[in-house]
């Protein structure tokens, strides 16, 4: 038996530009990961300072980061969304052309 | 901790099982194909899939582990829940669409698909066994926990019970059953979390948390007379013996035949005895807690605040709270927390679990359980970082995750189904934090066992409530167990038996072969599911974050993004992956406790591996793909 899909889906041509925001996103979240991870080992104390609604910076960050994913991704699939109806429209119209 | 039948949970816990089997039972007729099994056909919808990804995702590790870790550790417990979410991201933007374009049924499929390589399959599968197996210690342990309460039966069978169950519903119907077990469980976690954390909120706080289902107990303190920091009387107690451990005094007293141990504290120039739970166990092994049988209930449940601050002011009590000032006061105010110690005293062996207050405002940062601040070695910051490293990348690498992106019908709907799973698991990490805090200080936790946090919490405030929660804790690892167990089965059936050793099995046997070795790794399961009782699920699932991280990550994102990768490459990264990240663990403080050693003589003190593990494999991908193809240039040049 082959290893090949499951299921057979039709060409993707946004893929490279999917590809590309992925790259793009990952990093722009990697940033503020990062910077959670490195605040807390490079200066702690600063963790514990009060921000928004008496929180501690440390718990703020932390839900932030969660709240920060959601927004992330969705924002994600919106542009992936448009650059696949968008490049499809461009192919079909390219077909119907020829 | 001492647990009674509840009949109303065994209710729920039967109708739960009884229509997760129902439902295998229904799936299972239709399960004729290796398609049908491994990959539920393709045609699950985005919508069913997103939430049946949070059902796989929300295993005993989020629900029992995440909330148990910040009821006993603050924030720390917390640093899970960040660290789980954001292995999403990796998911969604490096792997979900590439990876569904790729594979069939299994891990080493995807991998495969440019090789057709058998060196690849043989190490993807194993490295599929292994990831899948270390997941499933942790599941199984937190079975064992739950059943406990539930039915009052001992750990163990609570494991075999798990076991046996699995077994049943991977044997029965593969993939589509595990999806809509995972779908009705992921949906119903969320739904009773919040429910639970509304519960939490209008509860307030209170310096007595007495609940309708559960008396509070007040700790005894004594007035003792002491000469040069030895005990010399104690009101109308008969002093026993007093004993220094681990830089604490603790003294043994008798009364009306029953002995009880004290924590001997000086404050002021005054000094006090403070009653702390005790397990006493003889040369005969008759284990008595708090000097008395178990059935008679004086192991009592534990936390609290010792000082409720609102506003700057001390209360006694709070009315409901909104959900940021929860969070506040628990950090402005001060947490009551249990230690443990083990001694031998007099032939006894005794295993103390005694208070100490802690300011909300260190309970509320990282540093309890890794220690990260002033003071902090190098070890300590390393297997922090190391912590994060796994959770962030480990997501993307796990097996029963990837397996899901096959049972969608398109990478469209691979990335929508993602993204609704990341909603649903972000909102319920959220919810961890209050359900775990909420078990902190309201006198629910088991100080023999941190995973019951939140089911404790649950039975504080109803019977129903818990019952209920109970009965969906144990569907969740149900459904966890079993996404495992179909992607351990995928990797011996179709990957070893069909691919390495060319079988070259028809669908009908491969899927008879799938389910025999979802048999083999359910008995496994629970042998394991015994052996490691008692650790935090939360910190076992970091191993297996870990392992995957380093074994797993580095070959797909190589093989996404990286041309020169070569087959190789690939195969030697993740035995590169899996022996360091499995030598660290093997070797680490926590293992060396296991093997009766002191941990504090552990060679190293890194307890997560991901920070050595991870870097260690992406070199090796990169130096034997370069070096092949330096090798291919030469032979094309001669």
């Amino acid at each position: 038996m082959l290893h090949k899909p499951a299921t057979i889906t039709k060409e993707d041509y946004a893929s490279k530009k999917k590809a590309r925001l992925g790259i793009i996103f990952f990093f722009i979240y990697l940033f503020f990961y990062g910077g959670f991870v490195t605040i807390g080992v490079v200066n702690y104390e600063l963790l514990a300072i009060d921000t928004i609604g008496g929180l501690n910076l440390a718990t703020l960050y932390g839900i932030g980061l969660i709240v920060f994913a959601i927004l992330l991704g969705l924002l994600y699939n919106f542009y992936c969304s448009r650059y696949e109806d968008r490049m499809e429209k461009e192919m079909e119209e390219k077909e119907d052309n020829l | 901790m001492i647990y009674g039948v509840s009949y109303t949970a065994l209710i729920f816990f039967i109708f739960f099982v009884g229509l997760v089997l129902g439902l295998s039972f229904y799936f299972g007729g239709k399960t004729k194909s290796a398609s049908s099994y491994y990959a539920a056909g393709g045609q699950i919808h985005w919508s069913v899939n997103g939430i049946a990804f949070a059902g796989d995702y929300l295993s005993a590790a989020s629900f029992l582990g995440i909330c148990g870790m910040i009821a006993v550790s603050g924030f720390d417990g917390f640093l899970y829940a960040i660290g789980f979410l954001a292995g999403w991201m990796v998911a969604l933007f490096l792997v979900a669409e590439p990876f569904k374009k790729l594979g069939k049924y299994t891990f080493s499929d995807a991998l495969n698909s440019t090789f057709q390589s058998r060196l690849v399959t043989l190490t993807a599968s194993i490295s599929t066994l292994i990831v899948s197996i270390f997941y499933l210690i942790p599941q199984m342990v937190g079975a064992g926990d739950l059943v406990t309460p539930l039915l009052g039966l001992p750990h163990w069978v609570g494991v075999v019970i798990v076991g046996i169950i699995v077994i049943l519903i991977v044997a029965t119907a593969g993939m589509t059953s595990t999806t809509y077990v995972q779908f009705l469980k992921g949906g119903l976690l969320i739904l009773l979390s919040t429910i639970l954390t509304v519960y939490i909120l209008q509860n307030g706080f209170t310096l007595t948390p007495n609940h309708k289902n559960q008396d509070f107990h007040e700790f005894m303190n004594l007035s003792p007379a002491v000469v040069d920091g030895q005990v010399q009387n104690v009101e109308n107690w008969n002093l026993i013996s007093q004993q220094e451990v681990e830089g604490n005094e603790f003294v043994n007293l008798e009364k009306d035949g029953i002995s009880r141990w004290f924590n001997l504290v000086k404050a002021n120039g005054t000094y006090t005895l403070k009653e702390v739970l005790s397990i006493t166990e003889d040369a005969n092994g008759i284990q008595l807690y708090n000097g008395e049988p178990k059935e008679n209930g004086k192991f009592y449940q534990v936390g609290h605040l010792s000082k409720i601050i609102v506003n700057g002011k001390e209360v006694d009590k709070t009315g409901s709270v909104g959900p940021f000032e929860f969070l506040k006061i628990i950090k402005d105010s001060e947490v009551v927390r249990f230690s443990n110690v083990k001694f031998t005293n007099q032939s006894q062996v005794v295993s103390l679990y005694y208070p100490s207050e802690i300011s909300g405002k260190d309970f509320m940062l990282p540093g309890l359980k890794y220690k990260i601040g002033k003071g902090a070695s190098l070890w300590s910051k390393m297997d922090f970082v190391s912590l994060m490293l796994a959770l962030f990348l480990g997501t993307a690498a796990l097996p029963h995750i990837l397996i899901r992106y096959y049972t969608v019908k398109s990478p469209r709907d691979a990335r929508k189904s993602t993204i609704l799973a990341i909603a649903a698991i972000g909102a319920f990490y959220v919810l961890t934090l209050f359900m775990g805090l909420g078990a902190a200080v309201n006198g629910v936790m088991d100080v023999e066992s941190s995973n019951m946090a939140a089911p404790l919490l649950a039975r504080a405030f109803g019977v129903v409530l818990f019952s209920v929660v109970s009965a969906i804790a144990f569907a969740t690892v149900l459904g966890t167990v079993s996404g495992l167990i179909v992607a351990s089965s995928g990797a011996i059936a179709h990957d070893l038996l069909d691919k390495y050793f060319n079988k070259n099995l028809s669908d009908e046997k491969k899927v008879k072969a799938g389910k025999l070795s979802a048999f083999a790794v359910g008995i496994f399961a629970i042998a394991l599911g015994i052996l490691f009782k008692g650790m935090n699920v939360s910190f076992l699932v970091g191993w297996a974050f870990a392992i995957a991280a380093s074994a797993n990550l580095p070959a797909i994102l190589f093989l996404l993004f990286w041309k020169k990768t070569t087959a190789k490459g690939i195969s030697w990264s993740i035995v590169m992956g899996i022996m360091s990240s499995l030598l660290i663990i093997l070797t680490s403080p926590t293992m060396w406790g296991r093997y009766g050693l002191n941990p504090m003589n552990a060679i190293h003190h890194l307890e997560n591996p991901a920070i050595i593990s991870f870097p260690l494999s992406v070199l090796t991908l990169y130096i034997i793909s370069s070096l092949a193809k330096v090798k291919t240039v030469q032979m094309q040049i001669n």
